[in-house]
């Protein structure tokens, strides 16, 4: 196995919820992630999927400290050295930030609408002072060439971009500071479906160049398995099920995760499509189901899902889940593709 | 996944290769140059600006628009009806205005003094005429006026019942109450800013204490408040001291209104995606709120100025209406209108009401350029 870029371990982040009452304090906490841990191998792509609200991008982000982490470690390794994230000062923060970036979901928002593209390009390396003058401008031109922008654009406002240009600003912001971790929160689900496919082949390509670690959050399944090495579903505040792509999504061994593939859409039409129907919604984080978190959904549900909290457990070779019965279910996983590349 | 033979040139977007000049020039304009683009459009945003900036003009060189000082009587003229300029008589008409003669007598019947025009006396009106000597600005030694007329006296919109020309008195008192606006609109903002900015920014305890003390200095009603504070000036205070007085109490009144307005802007940008970009890009709290905070709201609050402005306006006359404002022997709107508050004055000289149709004008316009500005003010909404 190569070299671990990033250990999370036990990462909880729990938002309070003050009371209406005056002085009444904190009594609840949305348990947005509770309890999360995995590693992420240098130079590897590793997908984060699960419904809204099961809590992807909140790890995303408190990797990265943009959300604050109630728990846990987040230990990266640059340079043969660790750091433990959550514990640096905002200020050892600011000096770290040229490591790793965050590519964002919508396109339109993430960019100051104020700001000429060259001067947005150029953030990371003008506020964290990595370069100087007509360096700045070269590396801007660079980090843009890049991302296949027009060069003469640079002097424009992102208001003149369409969603898919405007995306490839954001990546070249990402990528100027040469980060080793870029974390992607939905960063191509905003955008229509062949500019998604060509916003994703550059990712890959940065990769092949530079090495980029990547931590793809998606809710699109055909996306993650794209680009994907591994693969991690998340529900609730929690991972149920890791695995490398193809092992996940034709061999789940959790019945949520069987779920989510019997609904990847198929694109033969005459195809009759067999989901499992879920019933009801997500359980509410602030007061999660006991046992396991599933039981409340799971088709398979037994007693004693109510009432013990499944293992995280490495039930085959790189292949980790929680589930009483991940041995015994049979479950069925996506349809093998005709037309789809499944990578 | 589906995959396309689009190069990223031939992508959907407003940047194509043949795009025009004007495009050009829209794709790279600054936020200002979007917002003038679009104020251009609105009519009615323009007129407002254009009355306005007639009125400091006319109020910034007041002595050389008026034909007499604030100050200067003339005691055969007293209460005289307003003289409208004419060009024509019977014996046929003239580029060059001039006034009719006019001859005052008491209908016994009613007691009232009746005017009667006689238009064959011409008395012509002459511009850049010399009269009285004043200082442009407070600087320059001059004595040349707008225009003048050399035998009697003009007065377009009559005189008060001391014989002092309404028409002058109004361009000073322009200048007293528009300066007070804007030094009260300034005072108030940049407290505002400090206030709201400071909440809006850090929130948490500070915020909540800052928002419950502004909601104390919100409760309290404006009126007493106001005369509450105007009442605490001394007496003995020379005008000027009242007069800077006036613009500290309005600003004390005005801030809170627009720092929650700020506060509010502040906390929503706080959580855009951008300003997380920027902290993610290492940026300090000092960088973002300068760089990326700052500019984003800077539109809306010019807009917000420019909506308090009436408010200012308003107050300071209501007050100076009332007596507790400014005093004469300064010139303001309210000073002016206290004169028009008798039953004599509705009755018999109507005319002393005309600086209600410049307050009046002026607030129209302030919220008319308000209203403009707020339309063009952001300008990524809807794209052209």
């Amino acid at each position: 196995m190569s070299d671990t870029l990033l250990e999370i371990k036990d990462l909880k982040v729990h938002f309070p919820i003050r009371s209406k009452k005056l002085f009444g304090g904190v009594t609840q906490y949305v348990k947005a992630v509770d309890g999360v841990s995995f590693r992420i191998e240098k130079g590897e792509t590793l997908g984060l999927v699960g419904e809204s609200g099961s809590g992807k991008t909140t790890v995303g982000r408190s990797i990265l400290r943009a959300i604050e982490p109630t728990e846990g470690k987040i230990v990266f390794n640059v340079d043969g050295e660790a750091f433990d994230l959550s514990k640096l000062t905002d200020k050892e923060l600011r000096g770290f930030r040229k490591h790793m970036q965050l590519i964002f979901q919508d396109p339109y928002s993430s960019l100051n609408p104020r700001m000429t593209v060259r001067d947005i390009i150029a953030e990371p390396l003008v506020a964290q002072k990595l370069a100087k003058g007509g360096e700045v401008d070269e590396r801007v031109r660079e980090a843009a060439a890049l991302c296949k922008l027009n060069l003469e654009f640079l002097r424009r406002f992102p208001h003149a971009f369409s969603g898919g240009q405007r995306q490839r600003i954001g990546i070249a912001r990402a990528l100027i500071s040469r980060p080793q971790f870029i974390v992607c929160d939905e960063s191509v689900s905003a955008l229509d479906v062949s500019i998604q496919a060509e916003i994703l082949n550059l990712l890959m390509d940065l990769q092949k160049e530079f090495g980029f670690t990547f931590l793809f959050i998606a809710h699109d399944l055909s996306v993650v398995a794209h680009i994907s090495k591994r693969v991690a579903v998340m529900y609730l505040g929690q991972l149920v099920e890791l695995a490398p792509t193809k092992d996940l999504f034709y061999t789940p061994k959790h019945p949520y995760t069987e779920a989510l593939m019997s609904a990847i859409p198929e694109v033969n039409p005459d195809q009759e499509m067999n989901p499992v129907h879920l019933a009801g919604e997500i359980p509410s984080p602030i007061n999660p189901p006991s046992g396991c978190r599933f039981h409340t959904r799971c088709p398979y549900t037994k007693d004693m899902c109510k009432t013990d909290i499944p293992k995280w457990k490495e039930i085959e070779d790189n292949h980790f889940v929680s589930c009483h019965f991940a041995n015994t279910l049979t479950l069925k996983g996506a349809e093998i593709p005709t037309s789809v590349d499944a990578n | 996944m589906t995959t396309t033979n689009l190069s990223p040139q031939e992508e959907q977007s407003p940047v194509t290769q043949t795009e025009s000049k004007e495009a050009q020039r829209y794709y790279s304009a600054t936020q200002f140059q979007l917002i003038w683009w679009r104020f251009r459009k609105h009519r009615l945003g323009q007129a407002g600006a254009l009355i306005l900036l007639t009125m400091a003009l006319a109020g910034l060189f007041a002595e050389f628009f008026g034909p007499y000082s604030g100050i200067t009587r003339t005691s055969e003229a007293v209460l005289v009806a307003p003289q409208a300029p004419r060009f024509c008589n019977d014996d046929g008409c003239a580029l060059r205005p001039f006034l009719p003669g006019v001859t005052a007598e008491r209908n016994m019947e009613t007691l009232r003094m009746e005017t009667k025009i006689d238009l064959s006396v011409r008395r012509d009106i002459y511009f850049f005429i010399k009269g009285e000597e004043y200082k442009l600005l407070g600087i320059f030694k001059m004595n040349t006026h707008l225009f003048g007329i050399e035998e009697g006296s003009i007065h377009l919109f009559g005189t008060d019942s001391l014989g002092r020309d309404i028409f002058s008195r109004a361009l000073l008192a322009t200048r007293t109450s528009l300066s007070i606006g804007i030094f009260g609109v300034i005072i108030a903002f940049v407290l505002a800013l400090v206030i709201g900015g400071t909440a809006g920014y850090f929130g948490g305890g500070l915020d909540y204490g800052i928002q419950r003390l502004t909601e104390v200095v919100r409760v309290i009603p404006v009126i007493p408040l106001y005369m509450g504070l105007a009442a605490a000036f001394p007496k003995e205070w020379s005008s000027t001291q009242v007069y800077f007085a006036m613009t500290l109490v309005l600003a004390l009144v005005g801030w809170p209104t627009l720092a929650r307005r700020i506060r509010g802007k502040l906390l929503s940008l706080r959580g855009e995606d951008y300003v997380i970009a920027a902290r993610l890009s290492g940026a300090g709290p000092s960088r973002i709120i300068a760089r990326h905070l700052l500019p984003a709201f800077m539109s809306y609050i010019i807009v917000d100025l420019v909506i308090s402005f009436p408010f200012m306006l308003l107050s300071e006359t209501a007050l100076s209406f009332v007596g507790l404002g400014l005093r004469p022997p300064t010139v303001s709107w309210g000073v002016l209108l206290q004169d028009a508050q008798t039953v004599r004055a509705i009755e018999q000289a109507p005319w002393l009401f005309i600086p209600a149709l410049f307050v009046i004008i002026a607030v129209l316009s302030f919220t008319v350029l308000g209203d403009g500005l707020r339309d063009a003010a952001d300008p990524y909404q809807v794209s052209n």
